[in-house]
């Protein structure tokens, strides 16, 4: 079994390798039609641009995708110099260099990959799915009887902020970084993927769809890594299938398939504002050109966050939502299972993490107020803020940065939920709703708690639980995600999560009980 | 000169419980000292440390800044005299510190029997920071390792060892594991479950001696049949005693323990003992004179902190309820369950056929008054069984309010009808389950039966 474990541990790693090494495979070759039909079809009026391309890139073979992407990228940075230096707005490109070069890529893109899309799929993913179930499923039996499965956790240099810890770490941020900033860089990723993007919405894929792939891919590989640790535990289960099919038919297929109808992309659980850019025009236009689905989906958009959500929160708390629906809240809990206890669990990070959860929500209504300011009076500015630019600076530091690279790249430092805790404006919204009027908390269980740290080592949001548990005190705090796992951990059956009456919710006895 | 502070000797739950207790209602200088660790921790959790659940400071319930914030001081020494007369104790550095009230929480330590052997390296208890320490030390040169004794301490421990690849042999003197606590079918479900972890258990078995090899360390251990077993790692878990040795010599009374009546004082004025070391000169009925457990540590401490700011109060523990996880299986108990029921008790027993979950209830057979409840698999809601014992309902009542007493996680199996038709059938009843209801588990509601 463990032999098994070995050969899986190694498959895994060829396919991962073969994966990395994809980008630099391939060749880059742009032809004069191409080129045209690209200019046509984007409309660039920029001679100079058109010029510098024609000479440097056009006609000639590139063997890897940063050189390519360097002359594109140059090219538009200095043409838009020349071309705003003599007002001519007309003619600037105001795409964003990298993702103008991926498109420009995505076709230019020639031989091997393109080629044997499916072949290259099963030397990376084929052989990541392939290997890492041959290193999960013989836990089954290595792992012995059903039962909490935490051994030696923190002897392990990948889930112990040790050298494998800090080399996931940085290459989940590379990932990141290369997915949202350097799009142009990974086209051969997206064509081994092309033929699944064309058979669900018609379409080549995008780095998005590639995202939105590997997201599954990995749900579904790490939540069958949790049915086995958790079998015991049948809430865990559940909640694990539900994040698993709601990322996938509500996150991935739906939104595809609505494309290939010709209907907007749009997930249907994403409530704002965790759906950051719900409001902003290009979207608000898109929605209601598409006559009565989009006014439906806009509809649908609004009674999610306004009433929906804070309904169902008062109910069940805010974990119907961020542990049983949410995207970010499934990959926390299937890939990021292994490393929730490295959250931190200090007062001083819980007074951080009040003062920037709900920084980011008050950022991201004043957002939204400005750009539904411009969306009704039609002006750039709000009090010489140009709204464009918050919703850039917004997009880039929360969109980005944080719920990416900080979100899922610090999963092996940070534990978990980093960008839950700390960075979701919607886990900021329901927060406050589960704090005041929810009928949620977590009992606990009169005097039976021994104080041994189990619940809060093991809560991904950095609740110290035990502070709470050892006085008999219910739990009731806006951050917890009602993830179910203190109360699977404690080895004295003293965490129940509840939905019960407002009254005797804060329940605190002097003494816990017994005497 | 300031005012001497209240010492209390210990920073184990007993001596934190009472500091901090104390501390709220008083602004009295508090000074806790300890010779095992700096800073209180989680005795139960050691074993969470050894098989990598936690780290060190993860069993620490407080913060480091804590104790300075609430002004409660802290020293690392040894205690090795008291003299109630001067009011003060002399520490192993030769100084002396004076007291106002000096609280004696200083817990327990393992038994040993002088068995031959007893003190070779490799063989220990496991209750210390310090056993902790030296078990990660033997560990590396350990691949067989032998327990003695069938309690709590000893199946933790085997888990432990097993956690880390060690094959554990399991030497209980009882022919059934615990069975002087557990009734007969429980200590059975732990005893297969031992073997579903393939420990090596061998009831009836007995330690003889503990066999040396060239470097002083234990090389295998002889059972009481002559049977030889290599080992390179002997735990002794056969239960704890009062760590009181060094007070033996001074005019404080003991026995086991510390002596002490009900409101925690000892015969020496302004000295008090809390804890696995105090002795009650006059148990509640159905209770042990010691009972070394985490929570009575906890209530004795509460309790002292009452009665030291000016609120006397008798050490007055309610119903017994204890808990603990065998390897797997949680176990939980509320109110008395005798391992060998004697007139009138009598006990109501189901197994799951073939999962690990178990429940007896105990019962006066003459009036049907219920007297206790242990669970195996099914987490029971303390407060409810609490006010079922005070309010001395009958055992019809306990398992009427069957569901409304589960704890379990949502989503779990439950077991209550296929109980509920055990009962009815041994009890020729026709009880019917009570749906949950939040008033009842609440107390508003006065219960029936």
């Amino acid at each position: 079994m463990k032999l098994l474990q070995k050969i899986g541990l190694g498959i895994f790693l060829i396919g991962l390798s073969s994966f990395c090494s994809l980008v630099l495979l391939g060749k880059y070759k742009l032809n004069p039609k191409e080129f045209q039909r690209i200019i046509n079809a984007k409309g660039i009026k920029s001679e100079l641009f058109i010029n510098s391309l024609n000479t440097n890139l056009v006609g000639k073979e590139f063997s890897e995708p940063f050189s390519f992407s360097s002359q594109i990228v140059t090219a538009v940075k200095e043409v838009n110099k020349i071309h705003k230096k003599n007002r001519e707005w007309g003619k600037v490109i105001w795409d964003k260099p990298h993702s103008l070069s991926y498109d420009i890529a995505k076709i230019a893109g020639k031989g091997i990959i393109k080629e044997n899309k499916s072949l290259f799929w099963l030397l990376t993913f084929g052989l990541g799915i392939l290997g890492s179930l041959l290193y999960i499923l013989p836990n089954l039996i290595l792992l012995g009887p059903p039962g909490i499965k935490n051994n030696g956790i923190y002897f392990n240099s990948s889930t112990n902020r040790g050298f494998l810890g800090w080399f996931v770490f940085l290459f989940l941020v590379t990932f990141y970084i290369v997915l949202y900033f350097f799009p142009d860089y990974i086209v051969n990723w997206t064509y081994i993927v092309d033929p699944i993007s064309r058979s669900i919405s018609g379409n080549l894929a995008s780095q998005w769809f590639l995202y939105g792939f590997l997201y599954c891919v990995v749900m579904i590989v790490m939540a069958i890594r949790m049915y086995i640790k958790y079998r015991n535990n049948m809430h865990q289960i559940l909640r694990t299938t539900s994040v698993l099919f709601f990322q996938i038919v509500f996150a991935f297929l739906i939104p595809e398939i609505l494309v290939r109808f010709d209907k907007p992309w749009y997930d249907f659980k994403n409530a704002f504002p965790l759906d950051y850019d719900f409001f902003f025009s290009w979207n608000l236009n898109s929605l209601i050109s598409s006559g009565g689905f989009g006014i439906f989906i806009l509809v649908w958009g609004i009674l999610l966050t306004l009433v929906i959500v804070p309904v169902m929160v008062y109910f069940f708390g805010k974990r119907w939502y961020c542990s049983w629906i949410c995207g970010c809240g499934g990959l926390a809990e299937t890939l990021g299972d292994p490393f929730r206890h490295l959250s931190n669990k200090s007062i001083g990070a819980w007074k951080l993490e009040r003062w920037m959860v709900h920084s980011v929500l008050l950022f991201s209504l004043v957002m939204t107020g400005l750009t539904l300011y411009s969306y009704f009076t039609g002006s750039q500015n709000v009090i010489g803020i140009k709204t464009q630019t918050i919703q850039n600076i917004y997009g880039f530091l929360i969109g980005s940065v944080f719920a990416g690279v900080i979100g899922t790249g610090f999963y092996p430092i940070f534990g978990n939920r980093v960008w839950c805790r700390f960075g979701c404006p919607l886990a900021a919204y329901l927060g406050l709703i589960q704090r005041f009027k929810s009928r949620f908390r977590i009992t606990t269980n009169g005097g039976q708690c021994i104080s041994c740290g189990n619940c809060s080592t093991y809560c991904e949001m950095g609740i110290d639980v035990r502070a709470y548990a050892q006085k008999g005190q219910n739990i009731v705090r806006s951050s917890c995600v009602g993830c179910g796992v203190c109360s699977a951990v404690c080895p004295r059956g003293v965490l129940k999560l509840e939905n019960g009456p407002l009254e005797n919710r804060f329940f605190s006895p002097e003494f816990p009980s017994g005497n | 000169m300031n005012a001497p502070p209240v010492i209390v000797i210990g920073n184990g739950i007993a001596g934190v419980s009472f500091a901090r207790n104390f501390r709220k209602k008083s602004s009295k200088p508090i000074l806790i000292i300890s010779k095992e660790t700096p800073y209180f921790f989680s005795r139960t959790a050691i074993m969470y440390v050894y098989m990598g659940h936690l780290r060190w400071e993860d069993t620490q319930p407080y913060e480091n800044t804590f104790w300075k914030k609430n002004k409660l001081d802290l020293l690392q020494g040894t205690v090795t005299q008291i003299n109630p007369k001067e009011k003060n104790i002399r520490l192993s550095d030769k100084s002396i510190l004076y007291y106002d009230s000096l609280i004696i929480a200083t817990g327990s330590i393992p038994n040993k029997f002088g068995w031959p052997g007893e003190n070779l390296k490799g063989v220990q208890g496991l209750y210390s920071k310090q056993d902790l320490d030296s078990l990660e030390d033997y560990s590396p040169s350990t691949n067989e390792a032998v327990i003695v004794g069938g309690g709590l301490i000893g199946v933790e421990l085997a888990e432990m060892l097993h956690s880390r690849g060690k094959k554990v042999t399991f030497l209980v003197r009882e022919n059934s594991f615990w069975n002087n606590v557990l009734p007969k079918e429980e200590s059975k479900l732990i005893n297969q479950h031992l073997l579903e972890h393939v420990i090596d258990l061998r009831l009836n078995t007995n330690l003889s001696e503990i066999i040396e090899d060239e470097t002083g360390r234990v090389k295998a251990i002889r059972t009481d049949s002559g049977e030889i077993i290599n080992c390179q790692f002997v735990g002794l878990t056969t239960g704890v005693r009062p760590n009181i040795d060094f007070i033996k010599n001074t005019d404080i009374a003991t026995n086991r323990g510390i002596l002490v009546n009900k409101y925690l004082e000892t015969n020496q004025s302004s000295i008090y003992a809390i804890g696995d070391c105090s002795e009650q000169q006059e148990p509640q009925t159905g209770r042990r004179s010691i009972e070394a457990v985490w929570y009575t540590g906890r209530m004795m401490g509460e309790t002292l902190a009452q009665t030291l700011t000016g609120d006397k109060k008798a050490y007055n523990p309610g119903h017994w309820f204890n808990s603990a996880k065998f390897f797997d299986i949680e176990y939980q108990t509320y109110g008395l369950v005798a391992a060998q029921p004697t007139k009138p008790e009598k006990h109501f027993h189901w197994k799951h056929p073939n999962e690990n979950v178990a429940i007896t209830l105990a019962y006066d057979e003459n009036t049907k008054k219920f007297l206790g409840i242990n669970t195996f698999g099914i987490r029971m809601r303390h407060e409810l069984l609490d006010k079922i014992l005070c309010e001395k309902k009958s055992v019809f009542c306990m398992i009427e309010q069957l569901a409304n007493c589960n704890f379990d996680p949502e989503f779990f199996k439950t077991y209550e009808k296929k109980i509920l038709l055990k009962f009815n059938q041994d009890f020729n009843t026709n009880i019917k389950l009570k749906k949950k209801s939040w008033k009842v588990i609440f107390n508003n509601i006065i219960l029936k039966l």
